[in-house]
């Protein structure tokens, strides 16, 4: 196994969640996309700390906290798209358009 | 490296088995017009990236993901969907926006160029061979990681808190009555 090719996948699937949070509308769908950008990001983490061997598996430690940044952001996030589903009654983000100038 | 020198390695060919159906469920993920498909080929995705892990020798990071991503967040994802829509299934409303390729020109242009650098940076550099237990993992995390460690908890105690705030109902309205 090769270090590049887990990295070209991860750069792929990183890609694809780039699209998604770029087209989607609804905030619950942008939210799952940034959630695939985040394992691609944790599959890069893993695969240098593989590729470097270091005794302190630092790779791995970071993917870990990368694992639980992820889990609070979407707690919020959904947290917030639900408040303001109940205030607007739309998930869309294209609707939220109370601060533009 | 050839690629016949490439696919000759058993692993390899699990890799690429793997990763074809990562990428499938991750298109399918950010085109699809049912919203609880997409939420299922997440689901999809994140199993194809625990096996990778668990290829890479990182068991306990893989079944965290298992846990946590899958078990959690997931649903987690599921009962927004359920709260924010009422009728689960085919969206009557158009779900992406209309302005499809330059989003399409930015996606493919981030891949090309991350996909650029790595290969010119690591042209055939073998991963070594080495598998982390989760007890030396678990040394690491208590002994030199555990400022982080206990950083994070509090992220995610301010992070429940946080969640409760906002997604209570009648919030403020307990002290104007």
């Amino acid at each position: 196994m090769i270090v590049n090719q887990f990295l070209v996948l991860a750069a792929l699937l990183f890609s694809l969640g780039i699209y998604g949070v770029l087209v989607r509308r609804n905030a619950v769908l942008v939210l799952l996309s940034v959630e695939l950008m985040l394992a691609a990001v944790n599959i890069n983490l893993v695969a240098f700390g593989s590729y470097i061997q270091d005794s302190l598996a630092s790779g791995q430690v970071f993917a870990l906290f990368v694992i639980t940044v992820a889990a609070a952001e979407v707690g919020i996030g959904l947290a917030i798209v639900i408040l303001i589903f109940r205030n607007r009654a739309s998930a869309n983000v294209d609707e939220l358009d109370l601060m533009r100038w | 490296m050839e690629f016949s020198d490439w696919i000759g390695d058993a692993r390899n060919i699990v890799f690429l088995v793997i990763s074809l159906v990562m990428v499938a469920a991750s298109i399918y993920l950010v085109t699809s017009r049912n919203v609880v498909h997409a939420v299922l080929m997440l689901v999809v995705a994140l199993t194809g990236s625990a096996a990778l892990f668990l290829m890479l020798g990182a068991e306990f990071v893989a079944w965290t993901v298992v846990l946590v991503n899958i078990g959690a967040i997931v649903v987690l994802f599921l009962f927004g969907i359920m709260i924010t829509r009422a009728p689960t299934g085919r969206d009557p409303v158009e779900l992406d926006h209309a302005r499809r390729w330059p989003a399409a020109l930015v996606a493919l242009g981030t891949f090309v160029t991350i996909a650029t650098v790595t290969t010119l940076a690591f042209e055939d550099a073998e991963i070594a061979e080495g598998i982390v237990r989760t007890e030396s993992l678990g040394d690491v995390l208590f002994s030199r990681f555990v400022i982080p460690f206990e950083a994070v908890s509090f992220v995610l105690l301010s992070a429940l808190i946080g969640g409760i705030v906002l997604a209570r109902k009648d919030a403020g309205k307990d002290e104007s009555e």
